[in-house]
Order: structure tokens, then sequence, then C-alpha cells
């Protein structure tokens, strides 16, 4: 089943116009900035905002058509995974799982049952008496996820999935959240604010601001041709994959040598040089950088008030500058310059840590 | 030598507060010291306060029971459903915490009674009358006590975040289902203490059922209107049972305490 919207809602003076079209076993994830549109996207899917126009769709099943078609939202089964949850605090962690099976029209024997089984997918299965309170925040994010599964949504809706989560937790959980998402084989669309929820989770990102979507594509397309300066500024990190031998990073694939100040981190590390710590020079520049080397422009991209700039061989990496030194320095496809960026700057972390 | 580290509550607060304290006290003391303590079997075994004690028992417990039955809707109207004259609706609802109760009687022989804009018809359809029997009385504790629990339980479902009840939607639950499976368990509290307060304010009514319900032993005077013909004729009748009114209240109030009354 593949759900297909075509989203114009309105909500004061904010004008959302949303094409979506997630399939089956697919992430979709809807990335943009605080009030780019995404909690009325939550709205009109979960069945809280009525469509100015267009429709959504659920396979065959019309679910709003902006005209006579509103479907109430305890019928959409849209398997909503709130930011902060909202589990029912009166209630263990079962009854929980088992509130959307026993209000499907199952016994609620039966629900338990087959709330527990959730459970044990969703790793909570040895939390079943506890109550929402006592659970840690990764621990209620599953129990959150099991109930909205449970339910056999036609959409699992998450809505900002780890903001509520403390910087330690996020990491660990993001990628327990990446393979429990497998576990529901239907369309799941993540919603959030957060690149890396985004590039992680994943399978097709589209970029929301203001209210429209300024593009869309696989992970890996949006990073590599951002096409608007938020894009640039959220997507744009550059991520390389290396071994640290006390601060000289070997990189993978590509014959080249970055220095880097953390001398701590040795062994297999993934290395991230933001584009905006790269410098860009007509001539080869003296002083302190560590890293220095001449290279080829490869592309330049205008995204407003910044220029992403791809280098070329030995390091094909994106660098954001702004248009007046682009101007100044006549930078375009082909021209030759020095790049530097300061051993500072070249940042890793441990494989696997995430 | 010991040393505490806390500070002395200020000495004008604990004064002003024994004060208060006193005012309360004081009362209970004078009642406790005019007992008459040998005949207090004799006089509470009689058939007037036996009657009495009796029938403020079954009316203010059917009078909170039917407190929750109604008010929660209410509440639950009031809370949650925008409707043109809410305010008004809601000032209507709380009259009977700020009208004399003898006025509150008043309106309802008005629009009840024999001669009564609704009574008088009800009257000559089923030759059914309200005032002057059990039901008069239930009638008059519940106008006066259900305001309690409406403003308890209004507050807080309003301080019930409304999305748990969006979740329960989203996963499948009709309106009436959440309403009886998250919001309900969610504000119990409050439920259990607004119940206990309009029992204990109908318990302790007077006005609006003596001017409703009339007077009339074993069927209509109550523990309080039993105490207030007694103070004319019988003093030693009248104290006593003002002090098992103070005992009774004492104890459902003090053993509820823990469970019941507390709003979390």
């Amino acid at each position: 089943m593949t759900v297909v919207a075509n989203i114009v809602a309105q909500r004061d003076d904010f004008t959302l116009d949303l094409n979506l079209r997630i399939d089956d076993g697919e992430t979709v994830v809807l990335l943009g900035p605080n009030g780019a549109g995404k909690s009325t996207t939550v709205a009109v899917l979960a069945g809280q905002l009525p469509l100015a126009s267009g429709f959504v769709a659920f396979g065959d099943t019309t679910i709003d058509d902006s005209n006579d078609i509103f479907v109430p939202p305890r019928d959409r089964r849209v398997g909503v995974v709130f930011q902060d949850y909202l589990l029912f605090e009166h209630m263990n962690v079962l009854d929980n799982i088992a509130f959307g099976i026993n209000t499907r029209g199952a016994r609620m024997a039966d629900a338990r049952t087959d709330a527990g089984r959730w459970a044990t997918r969703f790793g909570v299965g040895g939390l079943l008496a506890k109550r929402p309170s006592e659970l840690s925040g990764g621990q209620a994010q599953r129990v959150a996820l099991a109930r909205a599964v449970a339910m056999q949504p036609r959409l699992l809706l998450l809505d900002e999935p780890l903001a509520a989560l403390d910087v330690e937790t996020r990491a660990a959980t993001r990628r327990t959240l990446a393979q429990h998402l497998r576990e529901f084989e239907g369309p799941r669309l993540v919603i959030t604010h957060d690149p890396t929820d985004a590039f992680l989770l994943g399978d097709r990102i589209y970029v929301l601001e203001d209210g429209k979507v300024t593009q869309e594509g696989t992970p890996e397309r949006i990073h590599s041709h951002p096409a608007t300066s938020y894009v640039a500024a959220v997507a744009g990190t550059n991520l390389l994959t290396g071994r640290n031998h006390g601060g000289a990073l070997a990189l993978d694939d590509l014959d080249f040598e970055l220095r880097t100040s953390n001398t701590q981190i040795e062994g297999d590390v993934l290395i991230t040089v933001h584009p905006r710590a790269v410098a860009l020079f007509t001539d080869e520049p003296h002083g302190s950088p560590r890293n220095t080397w001449l290279t080829t422009i490869d592309s330049v991209d205008p995204l407003g008030d910044t220029t992403r700039v791809f280098l070329a061989d030995p390091l094909p990496i994106a660098v954001d500058i702004t248009p007046a030194s682009t101007a100044a320095m006549g930078l375009a496809p082909g021209v030759r310059v020095w790049a530097s960026v300061k051993a500072t700057e070249v940042a890793v972390a441990a494989v696997g840590s995430n | 030598m010991s040393r505490t580290i806390k500070d002395r509550p200020p000495g004008l607060l604990v004064a002003l507060a024994a004060i208060a304290i006193a005012l309360f006290g004081l009362p209970l003391l004078g009642l406790v010291t005019r007992t008459p303590w040998t005949e207090l079997g004799s006089i509470l075994t009689s058939d007037v306060v036996i009657d009495a004690l009796w029938l403020s028992v079954v009316t203010s417990i059917a009078a909170a029971a039917l407190s929750l039955v109604f008010g929660l809707p209410l509440a639950w109207l009031l809370a949650r459903v925008e409707f043109r004259g809410r305010d008004a609706v809601r000032a209507l609802v709380t009259l009977p915490m700020v009208l004399p109760p003898v006025v509150g009687g008043t309106a309802l022989l008005l629009a009840l009674g024999r001669r009564g804009v609704v009574g008088e018809p009800i009257n000559d359809a089923t030759g059914f009358l309200l005032p002057f029997s059990i039901w008069g009385v239930i009638l008059a504790n519940t106008f006066v006590a259900m305001p309690f629990l409406v403003i308890t339980v209004e507050g807080a479902l309003r301080n019930l975040d409304p999305r748990f009840e969006t979740a329960a939607a989203t996963l499948g639950a009709g309106p009436l289902t959440v309403f009886n499976r998250i919001t309900v368990p969610a504000i119990l509290p409050a439920l259990r203490a607004g119940t206990v307060i309009a029992w204990a304010r109908s318990l302790g009514e007077f006005g609006a059922t003596v001017t409703f319900a009339g007077n009339l032993q074993g069927r209509t005077q109550t523990l309080p209107l039993a105490v207030f013909v007694a103070l004319e004729s019988d003093r030693d009748t009248a104290v006593a049972i003002s002090l098992l009114m103070v005992v009774i209240s004492f104890v459902v109030l003090i053993s509820l305490r823990d469970r019941w009354w507390s709003t979390r």
C-alpha cells in the first residue's frame, strides 16, 4: 500500500503545500526548521486538521479529499509516535500497547497477549508491569512505537521521535530506532528538524521550508547537491572515514592525508569537516593551518547568502563561502585554488560510537 | 547542644494561624463541655435522632452520587466543549454556592412545588410531589452540593493535557471510550475529592432542605433540622445531635484524607 498525499492546509496565516508519496517498507523523512509546517503535516495526517484542498489517500482509500470525505482520527489507523510519547500514565506498559488493539475490536485478554508479543519485538518485554513514569526516555520511546505499530496502522508517523531524549541517549536510541522501524512493513514517515535523524533514518528525504518542499531525494543526493542554503547548512557536513595514527588521518579510498588535533581516538574513525571550516585562497597561504593543499574547483552553487563550492581531487569535499569572496576570487569550475583547514576543525569519532 | 538549620516560623503568622485554629476549636470545646454525657445514650437512640440520622446518611450519599452522575458530564461539557453562553452556564451552575440556601429552596419550591412551573403539570399528570418527601431532600441537597463537584472536576479537566485524548483517538478510540478509559482515570483524584466535598456539603445542608422539603420527622427531618427543632425545646438533645454530626464528619474526613481527599 502506498500513501499519496497532496496536502494544502491552512493554519492562521500559514499555508502548507506539500506533495508526499510513501511506499510500503519505505522510511520517508520530512526535514525542516521550526515553523516549516512539520506539525501541521502531523495534524493533517493524524486527522486533527482538515485539508483546505488536495487529498490524502492510503492505497485505494481516500481519508481526506478536502470536500465530502474526512475520515475521523479514530478510523484512520495512523499510528502516531508523539514527540513526548503521550503514554497513558494510569495504565502499565502492557495496557498502553494493548489499548489500540482493544479499541479495534479484540477482547482485552487477546489484546494483552498480542501486546506482550509486540513488547518483546520492541525490546520492552521485561517492562510490562511498569508505569510510563518509571521508564527511561529510550524505553518510553520503544513503548510508544510498539503501541503505534501494534494497532496495525496503515501509516506509521513519528513526530520528532528523538527530540525528548538527552544527547547521550539520542545516539544509541537512533540506531535501535532504525532497526525497529523495519519491524513495521508499511509506509513510515519520520518528522524531524534534526539532519542526523534524517540522514540515518531516511530512505528518502523531503526538505520542508516555510510550508513548501524545497528539495526531495535520497540522503546521498541531498547531501551532495543541497538546493537551498538551509539544506547546505544542515546537510553539508563532509563525512569521511579513515584511520587515525597520532593525528595523521589516512583516508579510505583517497590518496590524501589530513591532520587532526585529536590524538585520543586512534584507529578506525569517522571524520567530519564542516564546509564553513574550509578556507580557499588564490595563492599558497602561509601560517598556522596544518592542512593545506592545491586543488581544482568542481562546481559552484549559489544558495542565497552562501555559495557552496565542491572541490575535485585530491579531497572532494564541500566548502561554503560568501558570495562576495566567490566573486572576488573569480571562482568557477576548473579554477585552481589552495584549500586549507585547521587541524582543530577536523573532528573525529570512533566508528560505531555514532 | 543541638542546632537546627530551619528558620523559626515568623511569630506573627503563627499567632494569626493560632487565632484561626481557635475559631474552629472553641465552638467544639463549647459543645463538648455542654454535652449531657449521662443521658447521651438514651438521647441518641430516641426515635427522633435515629430517624434523622438515617435520613441524613441516605440523602447525603444519594446527593453525592447524583452530583457525580450529573456533575461529571456537566464539568466535562464546561471544560471541553465550546458553546455560546458557556460562561453564563458556568455562572448559573455555581450560583448555589453563593446564594443563601433558603433562597435556593424557595426557588426550587416555585419551580417544582405543588403550584410550581414544572411541579404542577407533573403533579397533575402523575400525582407525584417532590416537596415534603425524601426525594425533595435529596434534590435540595444535590442542588447545593453539585456545584462543588463541578468546579473541582472542571479544574482538573482543564489541567489535563488534551493531547492524551488525541493520542487515544489515533489509537482507534471513539469519544466515549476516550472519556471512560483516558479522561476519567486521569482525573480520578479530583473526582474523588469532588464527591467527598459534595457529600460533606450535603450532610450539613439546612436552608434549602427546610424550605423545599419541610421538616417532617421520619420523612424530611435530617440531623441539622432536628438540631434546629431541638434548640427550641430540648437543649440537651440539640447538643447531643450536634456532637454526633461533628463525630461523623470528623471520622469520615480524617479516614478519607489520604486516599480520597487530596487532589494530587
